[in-house]
């Protein structure tokens, strides 16, 4: 029963194809009704696949379906073949489910929008190419899909290129994914020449036979991550996400929260063998996913825009779930990757149903005290938070803790202090952004607050539903304390994962650990509300006591002034320089040159074309004597 | 019997003769009609090679001449006097179109 899965990606491929063709043409309602029932039926097929999975023994493990040979040249042969197994199961059944949720809360969020038909063509193009991506048995094949999601993304963030800014951030978006991409694509050439195929398995048994040095390995791990940074938005490619923003709301939750920004862990997990093999590489990645856990949670502070607050914290995030790639917990990473997507993607959908209510308003500062406004949008954007701040028995706390106890269990002391710190950081600017935007003083423009009104029931049920499984998502990876084989996840994706050397710890300990992260999550929430409700002058306070602090924060490091003196400015100065000198004299010349050369040269032989016959009877007589008297002499 | 050399003579000599007319020559009509003597040049030679050779091949290729230049002489006249009626003239540094 397991032998259909390699429809998964095809049927919103077919709805791609039809609402390209013929999108503008059909109602609204047809349009909604066939891009959410694509994404649907991709998950039913998911799902019914995933419990074919379960029955196959895991020496079975992938199982390939292979459609046609893409490329064949020479010794390189590209199948376009797909295939099955726990982590891609895991992929392709979040992006199905949150995608499906999101493309119905679209149906209400876009419903004003006239280009309705677009974003619902190229949110189905998306999720076509999120899925190539996840079930893809070999990286050209997996490279496709990376690369269409990233158009994907590009194309939705300048939904409303009227917008200028909208625009840039699009084009910032592809740039700072093409850099990462270049790392990507050397690595996949270093792993073609020195492997000689593509194809993961072929690719697993080759490292694991060690026919690859382990200089190469690290190096050809280092440079899939350079790939992974750039998509995933890690340090120091990240400066693209927060900008990204400038797309519609469900962009922001399906793309750039939920799925394809966690792109880079998925490739990181699904060449884990890399990251086991090489402890440089491991270590590199945990080490940036901390580091940018806790810088990309220090910006977050500050902001005062509700969306750039969630994509500070979805930067983060991924750091978490890379700092469970990098010590070897891929399962970890994974699993915070699945939490994470139901609970951002939610946060995302009710600040969407926030700014909804508001007429577009993004700035926390004119909001405050809309509690009693929204009645369903409140309750499900506390429970997101609460999951992602790490409070006990929500499935944020689940997650994170598992990446943090591995880390702990590793000998990574530097990973997992930094990843208390920003686990504080978490809880902390999450609940400052709840009682910013619900509770306290009313700061609402009096214009505004006459439009106000709570989201249609097609934006809040997928709201709901996503609420409900921020919650439960975690209770298939209990933590080992409550018994040897609770952690059902873990032993899921086992199989495929490729073990380093085991690390045990003693139940005491971890239970400690457990008790750390779940102070570090309270004390969090209790400053936010010290900060923000009950003495909302302390910000204020420290504000003036640290005016450097603040502005560097605010100004999110100087990071975006820095790029762009340091590598922007200079690309395009000496773009200009090129053109002016290069450009314009050389090449133009070089053109010009060699037209005016045979303009002159023809000007030149046109004086003997007299016009007159008898010059060129002459000319035909002369001619015609000198063939003879050749012939004959 | 007369010696080949003799309508050979006479050939080259109708030849050139034709030849420096359509040069010096500046009425198009002139220069046409030189072109009607360089053929008959032509013609001569043949029929001489045939008769000393005996073969009747010359004199076919002869009877060929004969007919293109007779289309030659409908066409070239058609054409001049399309050009006189274009320019009311046949001299030909009046019809220089071609000069580059």
């Amino acid at each position: 029963m397991i032998d259909i899965f390699w429809l998964i990606p095809l049927v919103p491929a077919l709805s791609t194809l039809i609402l390209a063709v013929f999108g503008e043409k059909l109602p609204k309602k047809y349009i909604s009704f066939q891009a959410c029932g694509a994404v649907f039926i991709s998950f039913l097929i998911s799902l019914y696949s995933f419990l074919g999975l379960l029955k196959v023994s895991p020496e079975e493990y992938p199982i390939v379906k292979n459609l046609f040979t893409w490329i064949h040249s020479g010794n390189f042969q590209a199948n376009l073949s797909f295939q099955f197994d726990p982590l891609t199961a895991v992929m392709a059944l979040v992006v199905t489910a949150v995608g499906f949720l999101i493309h119905v809360y679209s149906i209400g969020y876009m419903a004003e929008d006239r280009s309705y038909s677009r974003f619902f063509t190229l949110m189905n193009l998306f999720t076509f190419s999120m899925l190539v991506l996840v079930m893809a048995s070999n990286l050209v094949l997996m490279f496709v899909g990376w690369e269409g999601v990233g158009f994907c993304s590009y194309m939705l963030i300048g939904f409303w290129f009227e917008k200028h800014s909208a625009a840039n951030a699009g084009k910032k978006a592809f740039i700072v994914n093409r850099i990462g991409d270049a790392g990507f694509l050397i690595g996949m050439l270093f792993i073609l020449v020195y492997v000689g195929s593509t194809e993961f398995s072929n690719i697993n048994n080759a490292v694991a036979g060690g026919s690859l040095s382990h200089g190469l390995v690290t190096l050809i791990a280092i440079l899939l991550f350079v790939g992974a940074t750039g998509k995933s938005a890690q340090i120091p490619l990240y400066v693209w996400l927060p900008d990204a923003m400038e797309g519609p709301t469900p962009v922001s939750a399906l793309i750039h929260a939920a799925t394809m920004v966690t792109a880079g862990v998925y490739m990181v997990a699904r060449m884990n063998i890399f990251y086991t093999t090489s402890e440089t590489a491991g270590s590199v990645v945990a080490i940036i996913g901390a580091v940018t856990a806790v810088y990309a949670g220090t910006m977050a502070l500050t902001q005062n825009d509700i969306k750039r607050v969630l994509a500070y914290s979805t930067i983060s995030q991924i750091g978490y779930m890379f700092i469970g790639c990098g010590v070897g917990a891929y399962a970890a990473g994974i699993f915070h990757l699945y939490t994470h997507a139901f609970f951002k993607s939610l946060l995302f959908l009710a600040a969407g149903s926030v700014m909804h209510a508001l007429s577009g308003e993004l700035d926390m500062r004119k909001m405050g005290g809309l509690k009693k406004y929204l009645p369903y949008t409140y309750p499900t954007f506390l429970i997101g938070a609460i999951a992602i701040a790490g409070v006990p028995f929500l499935s944020g706390f689940f997650s994170k803790d598992a990446i943090l106890t591995s880390a702990f269990a590793q000998g990574q002391y530097f990973v997992w202090i930094l990843g208390i710190l920003g686990a504080v950081l978490t809880s902390f600017y999450m609940f400052r952004l709840i009682f910013l935007t619900f509770h306290g003083k009313e700061r609402i423009e009096p214009e505004v607050k006459k439009h106000i009104h709570e989201s249609p029931p097609v934006m809040t049920v997928p709201l709901a539903v996503l609420a409900f499984f921020s919650v439960i998502a975690g209770y298939i990876g209990l933590p080992v304390v409550l018994g040897k084989n609770v952690n059902w996840f873990d032993r899921f994706l086992a199989p495929i994962m490729h073990k380093g050397h085991e690390a045990h710890l003693t139940i005491g300990t971890e239970w400690l650990l457990i008790l750390i992260s779940v102070i570090v999550a309270l004390t969090g929430i209790f400053i936010a509300y010290f900060f923000y409700l009950k003495k909302p002058s302390v910000p204020h306070t420290l504000v003036r006591r640290f005016p450097f602090l603040y502005r560097l924060l605010y100004n999110k490091y100087y990071i975006d002034e820095a790029y762009d003196y340091l590598f922007v400015r200079p690309t395009l100065k000496g773009s200009e320089f090129v053109y002016d000198k290069f450009d314009i004299n050389i090449i133009d010349g070089a053109v010009n040159g060699a037209a005016s050369g045979t303009g002159f040269f023809g000007k030149v032989l046109s004086f003997l074309q007299t016009g007159f016959i008898k010059d060129y009877a002459l000319v035909f007589l002369l001619g015609a004597v000198i063939l003879l008297g050749l012939l004959i002499f | 019997m007369i010696p080949i050399y003799y309508f050979l003579i006479l050939s080259a000599v109708l030849f050139v003769m034709g030849t420096v007319g359509f040069l010096i020559k500046k009425d198009l009509i002139t220069q046409f009609m030189c072109v009607e003597v360089m053929l008959n040049a032509a013609n001569v030679a043949f029929i001489a090679f045939a008769r000393s050779a005996s073969s009747l091949n010359g004199q076919i290729i002869v009877f060929f001449i004969i007919t293109v230049a007779a289309a030659e002489a409908a066409v070239g006249l058609a054409i001049i006097l399309l050009v006189y009626r274009q320019k009311k003239s046949i001299k030909t540094e009046d019809s220089s179109l071609m000069k580059g």
